[in-house]
């Protein structure tokens, strides 16, 4: 899904570029928050995690294989903000020194790959596991669940960004039917994958999985003159609790517009699936396609959509453009106000090094 | 995109262009993927211009041709898909608007795949001459923020260590028998992802710990920061500043 040079409008790759840098920022930001200065190394590390687990190979059928995308997985294996970082990361060192995906294509694809799948499934692992009874067996449906839909949102958001201004003559509905319908397909088996390494790694060390954080019980120390007391949690784990906590209006709103777009989401692709045509032609040009490449789950589809329907005319790519970019300069601005408000707010509330310092601090209170 | 990834495109050699500094390339290539994304499709020439800046670029860094064709592999299923475009054009809707359609087509065709190839060939020119820390340092010079650098070199430095670890993993599962055939081996291979998140997460703690005693206050120093000499900028925006002319003509012109 690497998109390349020349792929979309020099407006639309510039403005998905703002987008991605604001949202990297904010980033930023809450990773240093959350891990103070283990930040660089450990995102480093889970960088050198996601870039390896990419390489891992899923067989899926006779012939065809598909890879992890990942994502998901980082978001509820290390956090959002660590995970988009860690993602983000791989896609610029993968951008500069394997020369895959174009430059000026940057922008749209940490937006795409990044942001949008590791925050989209991030909210839909929060809202399930909320749904469900506390335990692994939540945990781990939740991973299922949030990579499950966080392929078919970032292919839709794809299909939005080529509608403001792709460069190639496709009706927009057709692609988002192919996009939509191809990566739900897809995003079965990064659920399926998701959620069997989650849960790997909620066997052997669940206290590593940021997404279970709240499931482990409170370790009991008792004092030689019997009374028993909580241990007080470690500074890791009471970290995210902290800053939930210190989380203000933004958060709320971000969820409620993630869940805006998860339905939409949900409805446009249960139209795709419904329908047999469309879903089982890219179905099959997917799978040919897949055939001739190492990896053609996770890739080929972008070869592949187009494919099943070019429409006679062109939208007016020059309009839409305008719009288009209007609209996401302002989701990129009011990002940008966003984190330059919890910067002041952080900075007013405490001083530099106190404030991470206090975090086990404020938790226990 | 991860498969097939583990060898960088280095290509070590002492050329003007693999000796300009880092920051300078860095800009360079990121100006002329910008201008040629800009150039409007119609200018077939300017694209022409542009090709032939790269070919001279690769002759002065004494890049064999074959090296870049290589790598360029890594665009193909967008050439793919720009090959389908006009094709499927004329094949889905002849009967509504055949001709006019095919010639959207094919631009769009063109477009992506000129616009694609001489990106990829600009990455690939980049990567080829300059060492992989060393972009980093060039993105650090050019005031990208330093935590994300930051990330990014340890991802670097670690990424061996990670894929030799995936590797060992591997070598133990297949002498063990096992063979991916279909969907029922995932648990056992997302049992190794597992696992390999396990192993990378704790070197991290363990890395960190080993930086900590060594003095890392979360910022790593900075040794080498030699002012750049104007004339190895100006070596290096050459490149997008030759292109810019052919661009501004293109539009003009065009």
């Amino acid at each position: 899904m690497h998109v390349p040079d020349g792929f979309f409008t020099a407006a639309v790759s510039v403005s998905a570029g703002v987008v991605a840098a604001a949202g990297m920022a904010y980033c930023l930001r809450g990773a240093r928050r959350e891990l103070d200065d283990r930040a660089a190394p450990m995102a480093g590390l889970v960088a050198a995690f996601i870039f390896a687990a990419q390489m891992l190979n899923f067989p899926v059928a006779a012939g065809t294989s598909g890879h992890l995308l990942g994502g998901a997985l980082a978001a509820v294996l290390v956090g959002p903000y660590t995970a988009v970082l860690a993602v983000a990361v791989v896609l610029i060192v993968q951008a500069f020194l394997f020369a895959d995906g174009g430059l000026t294509a940057l922008g749209i694809n940490i937006t795409l790959m990044a942001i949008v799948t590791a925050v989209v499934g991030w909210a839909v692992f929060r809202l399930v596991v909320r749904a469900l009874p506390r335990g692994r067996p939540a945990i781990t449906a939740a991973s299922f669940v949030a990579a499950l839909v966080s392929v078919p949102a970032s292919a839709l958001v794809f299909t939005l960004l080529f509608w403001i201004g792709g460069t190639a003559p496709i009706e927009v509905g057709t692609v988002a039917l192919a996009m939509g319908g191809v990566h739900l397909l897809i995003g079965i088996g990064e659920g399926l994958i998701t959620a069997l390494t989650v849960s790997a790694v909620l066997a052997v060390r669940p206290d590593l999985v940021y997404g279970a954080r709240g499931l482990t019980a409170p370790l009991e120390l008792r004092n030689p003159d019997g009374t028993t007391r909580l241990a007080e949690p470690s500074a890791p784990a009471a970290a995210p609790a902290a800053a939930s906590a210190r989380k203000g209006g933004f958060a709320p709103f971000a969820l409620a517009g993630l869940a805006a777009s998860l339905v939409l989401a949900g409805v446009v692709s249960f139209y795709a699936s419904g329908d047999p045509d469309g879903l089982e032609r890219v179905a099959a040009d997917h799978g040919l396609d897949a055939g001739e490449q190492e990896h053609g789950l996770g890739d080929s589809p972008l070869a592949d959509y187009g494919v099943a329907g070019v429409a006679d005319e062109r939208l007016s790519v020059g309009l839409s453009g305008i719009i288009g970019v209007g609209v996401t300069v302002a989701a990129g601005g009011a990002l940008f106000y966003a984190v330059r408000r919890r910067t002041r707010d952080e900075v007013g509330a405490s001083g530099t090094r106190t404030g991470s310092a206090d975090g086990p601090d404020r938790a226990r209170a | 995109m991860g498969a097939g990834h583990h060898h960088t495109l280095h290509r070590p050699g002492d050329t003007p262009v693999h000796r300009l500094p880092p920051q300078c390339k860095l800009a360079a290539v990121a100006a002329f993927a910008i201008v040629v994304v800009a150039t409007p499709r119609t200018a077939v020439w300017a694209f022409a211009a542009y090709a032939a800046l790269l070919a001279a670029v690769a002759a002065i860094a004494r890049i064999p041709p074959g090296f870049v064709l290589r790598r360029m592999a890594i665009e193909i299923p967008f050439v793919l898909f720009a090959f389908a475009l006009p094709v499927i054009g004329l094949g889905e809707r002849v009967e509504v608007a055949g001709l006019s359609l095919s010639v959207e087509g094919l631009w769009a065709a063109w477009n992506i795949l000129a616009k694609a190839t001489l990106g990829v060939v600009a990455s690939i020119l980049l990567a080829a001459t300059t060492e992989p820390r060393l972009i980093l340092v060039g993105a650090r010079r050019l005031r990208l923020p330093p935590l994300l650098v930051q990330i990014a070199m340890f991802m670097l430095r670690y990424l061996d260590v990670i894929l030799d670890e995936m590797r060992r993993m591997r070598v133990a599962r297949e002498s063990r028998g096992f063979v991916a055939r279909d969907l029922r081996a995932a648990p056992v291979l997302a049992r190794s992802a597992g696992a390999l998140f396990i192993r990378s997460y704790e070197r991290g703690e363990r890395v960190h710990l080993a930086m900590l005693s060594r003095g890392y206050t979360g910022s790593m120093p900075v040794l080498d920061d030699r002012p750049v000499p104007a004339a190895a900028w100006a070596a290096a925006l050459s490149l997008p500043a030759a292109a810019a002319v052919a661009a501004a003509l293109a539009w003009t012109l065009g």
